[in-house]
């Protein structure tokens, strides 16, 4: 354990930046503020890069094996056994999340300089975006549960300030609203898990917990299965995924780049992290773990067909996180922690440079979004073409992109591992087919074939500026060689990632002894690396096929199964579905029982009641004063004999 | 010899006349006369026990009670006065300026 005084900076630095962008952001010229902005976020990834290097220099000379960097700021509470400090921590799972976080809201803060370059309100957006990687840092680098939580909620809140930036625009405040709600009944899970986690391990701090919750737990026991089902509740809601992904898709209202960086590299990672974090917790509950896997793979297959046949660019990308996300609980549930954490890293760099690709197209295109209104504009935006082509092969599974490997760990790790399952590599299998088919759909709508774009349209067709491709290019180089750091032995890599981060993981560490189960040969291995690649081919093809070869054959399919279609179109109603049984019921008692019946009744009654009986008291009272002095005398005496009779009794 | 007893039961008849007095009468000179009624009932009570007691310490008193009473007479009968010249009655009952 190192003190390191220099890590709060990591996370203080873009506070800094939003709070005084926030006081002087009208007041100091635009590329100031961009500037500013960008640059705090820059001096935190700096840090953090120092920081990992020197993590990985204190190991490499004979330094523990668990070793990690703290910073502590103040204790914030001390309440009987409770006692939490704003502490922060830099070890290999928080050294890499810090480096991933701050290095793509870099990039990301950069590629808004151009973007929001003729906003009217740029200062909010630079303010509210650097307040954004100040809690997400804060959630990466806490040392405890409680601080962590802080920060989850925080990004919560501007996730929901970013979402709504345009509020002017009623639907987009509707969306933003939806993602805090939907969000906070999540973070209601969440809240009860960490009160379990502290009344049952005595401890919020996460390395007590690891060392605790192998002791004080029973593995497989209800305890250990609630608390880490809850946990999950609260990450099914900030990670999007069954049941509560519905705010995604809506948060696509907000400006492109918040899309690209809170709704696909960072907040929504942020309940992968935490069970990554809890890994020893979750080790404990294996029914849990299954749980999460079940609904990870589900999520991925079920969001990959409703992203198969929309006409909203951004909305397809939605839909492909939330199943991209679907993957990644799929690799904790099983047990591959550091397979999630990589695809957690990887797709970070291709769905930002998916969603800032998009971003670019829009703002060529002039605001469009309906990819039915786009085509062949491979030759006018070549950078924005080339990035986006290498981010739709990365994300396909396309080797030696990195997306092929982490994805490849995933596939692999869901039916080769103790808690794996062929049927749960079926299903992410299928999702993967889809996954290459519709984005590649997406590629060749956006960009191949003829112009369908409207004349006017057309003239203003301009690629971006070089502070929007840069960023894209940067991407698209982390997208290619990304995976270089995780190749996998069957394929003559050393996993470096994995053995970095495998010191804190349960399973491998020792502290939770292996639940066994089979051990795979690497040629098996290398079988499931072709199927999969071979799938994500078919993918291609077929998209190939559907959109460049016979354009009208997707149509074509669309009206022979028209129920499909719609269903699939329509989102499987789930959003309809959720409005009639629960958001109407909820909205019907609050009006007329909590507010008619509680509120009104109840509260104000009882206020009122108060007031009318202070003023019947008042009127009794005031029947002493007659203003007839006799009478006032009456009353006098009638004192004076009562002390009497007092006094002689 | 008259008594202490009697003298005290004298002053106490005399006072509750004050008491009904000024309860029951309207006139509010007749009010104040019932007022000097108790206050000298008071007196006497200081003087018989002057007498019982030998000491001279309660006559003072009642003086001091007289001059007292003279005193509070005057300045009564002055507001009075300036209540009769605003209102031109001495009835207590038509004095009462509350509205309920």
């Amino acid at each position: 354990m190192l003190e390191s005084e220099f890590l709060r900076w990591i996370v203080l630095f873009p506070l800094l930046g939003a709070a005084v962008i926030a006081l002087l952001g009208n007041r100091i010229p635009r590329s100031l503020v961009g500037v500013l902005a960008s640059g705090t976020v820059g001096a935190s990834f700096l840090l953090g890069l120092a920081g990992f290097l020197k993590l990985k220099a204190f190991i490499g000379q004979g330094g523990s094996e668990t070793a990690f960097l703290t910073d502590t700021l103040y204790r914030w509470m001390a309440v009987g056994r409770l006692s939490v400090d704003v502490s922060f921590v830099l070890d290999r799972l928080s050294s890499v999340m810090v480096l991933v976080v701050a290095g793509v809201s870099f990039v990301i803060h950069v590629y808004s300089i151009g973007y929001m370059a003729g906003d009217k309100s740029y200062w909010r957006y630079f303010s509210y975006l650097n307040l954004f990687v100040f809690f997400m840092l804060l959630l990466v680098s806490a040392d405890n549960i409680v601080l962590m939580f802080v920060g989850w909620e925080g990004v919560g809140l501007c996730s929901y300030l970013l979402i709504g930036f345009w509020f002017e625009d009623l639907e987009k405040a509707k969306a933003g609203k939806k993602a805090f709600i939907v969000n906070r009944i999540g973070d209601f899970g969440f809240l009860l898990g960490i009160i379990l986690i502290f009344w049952h391990l005595g401890t919020i701090n996460f390395y007590g917990i690891a060392e605790q919750a192998p002791q004080a737990l029973e593995r497989g026991g209800a305890l250990s299965v609630t608390i880490a089902l809850l946990l999950f509740l609260g990450a099914t809601g900030k990670s999007a995924q069954i049941p509560l992904y519905v705010w995604l898709p809506d948060a696509m209202a907000g400006p492109t780049p918040v899309s690209a960086l809170i709704h696909a590299a960072t907040m929504v990672t942020a309940g992968v992290y935490m069970i990554v974090r809890l890994n020893v917790l979750y080790l404990m509950a294996p029914a849990a773990m299954a749980v999460v896997a079940v609904v990870g793979a589900l999520t991925a297959v079920y969001a990959a067909t409703i992203g198969l046949v929309q006409n909203d660019i951004k909305k397809v990308l939605a839909y492909s996180t939330i199943s991209q996300l679907g993957y990644m609980f799929l690799a904790v549930g099983v047990g591959a922690f550091s397979a999630g954490i990589f695809h957690l890293m990887t797709h970070s760099f291709f769905k930002a440079l998916l969603f800032l690709g998009a971003g670019s197209v829009i703002h060529a295109l002039s605001g469009e979004q309906d990819i039915r209104q786009m085509g062949g504009l491979r030759l006018r935006l070549p950078v924005t073409y080339w990035t986006f082509l290498a981010a739709t092969l990365a994300i396909a599974g396309i080797p030696p992109l990195s997306g092929f490997f982490s994805k490849d760990e995933i596939l692999w790790r869901s039916f080769a591992s103790p808690q794996g399952h062929w049927l749960l590599w079926m299903v992410a299998l299928a999702a993967a087919v889809l996954t290459a088919f519709y984005m590649f759909r997406l590629l060749f709508l956006t960009f191949s074939g003829p112009c369908r774009t409207d004349q006017k349209v057309t003239q203003h067709v301009h690629e971006s500026p070089r502070v929007m491709t840069v960023p894209l290019v940067t991407l698209a180089v982390l997208s290619i060689i990304g995976g270089a750091v995780g190749i996998p032995e069957a394929l003559g890599g050393g996993n470096g990632f994995h053995h970095w981060l495998a010191p804190l993981l349960g399973n491998e560490n020792g502290a939770v002894p292996a639940a066994g189960g089979q051990h795979y040969s690497h040629a098996v291995e290398y079988a499931f690396m072709l199927l999969s690649v071979a799938a994500a081919l078919c993918g291609v093809f077929t998209a190939w096929l559907f959109y460049v070869e016979k354009p009208g054959k997707a149509a074509e399919l669309a009206n022979r199964a028209p129920i499909s279609y719609q269903l699939l179109l329509n989102k499987y109603y789930v959003d309809e579905i959720y409005n009639i049984f629960l958001v109407q019921p909820i909205k019907l008692i609050s009006t007329y029982i909590l507010w008619k019946l509680f509120d009104v009744r109840a509260i104000d009654g009882l206020v009122n009641l108060t007031g009318r009986m202070v003023r019947g008291l008042g009127r009794v009272a005031a029947r002493l004063q007659t203003g007839y002095a006799q009478v006032y005398s009456i009353t006098f005496i009638l004192g004076v004999v009562l002390v009497l009779a007092a006094l002689i009794w | 010899m008259i008594g202490l007893h009697e003298l005290l039961v004298v002053s106490a008849v005399l006072f509750v006349l004050g008491v009904a007095g000024f309860i029951t009468r309207r006139n509010i000179l007749i009010m104040f006369m019932s007022i000097e009624l108790m206050l000298n009932a008071a007196n006497l009570v200081f003087v018989a026990f002057a007498r019982h007691l030998g000491r001279m310490d309660a006559q003072v008193f009642a003086l001091f009670v007289m001059a007292l009473a003279a005193a509070e007479a005057a300045v009564g009968l002055a507001i009075i006065v300036a209540v009769f010249r605003s209102r031109q009655t001495v009835n207590i009952d038509e004095m009462n300026i509350l509205k309920w």
